[in-house]
């Protein structure tokens, strides 16, 4: 059995909240640059122009790219041969988030629901636990914005709705979400599951490349589909016009009950801020 | 559509010239605010006590800034979704208030107050909040320093870049999603 010392959690963590607050993924900004140069309006054009220098600025400056350097999600894969010394798992993710926004000057975001009081140092960080085979411990980070989480949604579909169900709900709801959760997008799609799981689907789908492939070449040619369909909506960069209103749609399923055909629509913002160590 | 240079406190004559399209490049001093800070505003209102800013002109930002790094006046300074102060914005009009500067749709009372009291609603970049901090040359916080970032804050800013979504005449710059091109209609 491997051990690991959960220091090395805390600094992993920590160093990923940082830099994936200042560095957008290179896949992201590739697909900024093929999006624009595809746009003929002059204003959705001016938005990637903006967008691009932001990310030189802020790899410049040490600024985050947003202000709103999100509630921390995380996904965990934990080799069930492996042992974690000194603190529980979860205490250790919480440190690295405390430290790293700490260190970082990244703004706090976590509040009481009620009283609205903000916790202070940006925890308790939302994670979800995977125990896997093996003896390593894989971390994805994800700085999740309030403004494109709220465009989110989950909905229990009847079976008889079907594809052409799904894909209503999704176009609906960008549509409705419109200019507000600073399209271009991303869409995390979860299908199947139970009324929990399926946004789990959604979000967790969200951590995978830009431009990549889905291995289901039926769930790939449906991503497709819905991606072209999203942008004949025409929304655009923040909502001023143009041929790209969504980055790309990210779909995950899971078989789900006899009776039920759940749906997770989980939108991202451009600042796609995300990222993986194995430790 | 037209490109303007112009200074808040902002004029009447100003704000009711500009039309939904139009570039504004804003100098002077704004007021930052957010959630919490509006719902502190309309409890002094509502308690006739004083307000912490002149409303006369104001230019209302929404944002909730990171925290400053060591030699800047503030962290990244982008816009926040604009319709949760939709509630709060047209009483601040109707006191006065010329602008507010935010991301995303407004409502229709918002819409209505802009018309009734000669108001404008800028949109600024969303996720571009290092390159919108560079335009902000000096920030105070003047009233609820508790709610740390969503305290307000006085920004002397300089060649603030901003789109006028939503003018004094009613127009609206957003796009209205093509639904019946993917057979929603």
């Amino acid at each position: 059995m491997r051990t690991l010392d959960s220091d090395v959690i805390v600094d992993a963590v920590a160093g990923m909240c940082i830099h994936a607050n200042r560095y957008l993924p290179e896949d992201v900004q590739r697909c900024f640059a093929q999006c624009s140069s595809k746009e003929s309006v002059p204003a959705a054009r001016e938005i990637f122009r903006q967008l691009t220098e932001n990310c030189t600025l802020a790899a410049r400056t040490g600024l985050p790219l947003c202000q709103d350097t999100g509630l921390a999600c995380f996904f965990v894969e934990l080799g069930q041969d492996l042992h974690i010394m000194g603190r529980n798992i979860r205490e250790a993710i919480n440190d690295g988030v405390r430290k790293g926004y700490d260190e970082g000057r990244l703004r706090k975001s976590a509040c009481d629901p009620f009283t609205r009081a903000n916790t202070g140092d940006n925890t308790p960080s939302v994670i979800h636990f995977d125990i896997v085979p093996g003896d390593t411990l894989r971390i994805s980070f994800m700085a999740k914005g309030g403004g494109s989480e709220n465009m989110s949604r989950v909905t229990m579909l009847a079976p008889a709705e079907g594809w052409e169900g799904i894909r209503k709900f999704v176009l609906q709801r960008v549509a409705e979400a419109g200019p507000n959760p600073c399209p271009p997008i991303v869409v995390g799609i979860g299908i199947g599951g139970t009324f929990d799981y399926a946004p789990v689907l959604a979000k967790k789908a969200l951590l995978r490349k830009l431009g990549d492939r889905n291995p289901d070449p039926g769930l790939d040619a449906r991503e497709k589909e819905l991606l072209a369909d999203i942008n004949k909506l025409g929304i655009g960069p923040m909502g001023l016009g143009g041929l790209t209103t969504a980055l790309d749609v990210k779909m995950a399923v899971s078989p789900c009950h006899i009776a039920s055909l759940p749906l997770a629509v989980n939108i991202q913002c451009h600042s796609a801020r995300h990222e993986e160590v194995e430790l | 559509m037209a490109e303007y240079r112009m200074n808040a406190p902002l004029s009447d004559a100003d704000a009711e010239k500009l039309r939904c399209g139009d570039v504004v490049f804003l100098s002077g001093v704004i007021y930052t605010a957010r959630d919490a800070a509006h719902k502190r505003l309309m409890d002094l209102l509502d308690q006739n006590m004083e307000l912490p800013f002149d409303l006369k002109g104001a230019v209302i930002y929404y944002v909730g800034p990171s925290p400053a790094p060591e030699g800047r006046p503030i962290g990244s300074a982008g816009p926040t979704t604009s319709y949760r102060m939709d509630s709060y914005a047209p009483r601040l009009h109707g006191l006065g208030v010329k602008a507010s500067i935010g991301k995303g749709r407004r409502n229709a009372e918002v819409i209505n107050a802009l018309k009734k009291f000669g108001g404008v609603y800028f949109g600024a970049t969303g996720g571009a909040g290092a390159l919108l901090s560079m335009r902000i040359a000096e920030a105070r916080v003047i009233a609820f320093e508790d709610l740390g970032t969503e305290a307000i804050r006085e920004l002397k800013v300089s060649e603030f870049p901003l789109l006028v979504i939503n003018d004094s005449q009613g127009g609206d710059l957003y796009v209205t999603p093509d639904r019946k091109a993917v057979g929603l209609e």
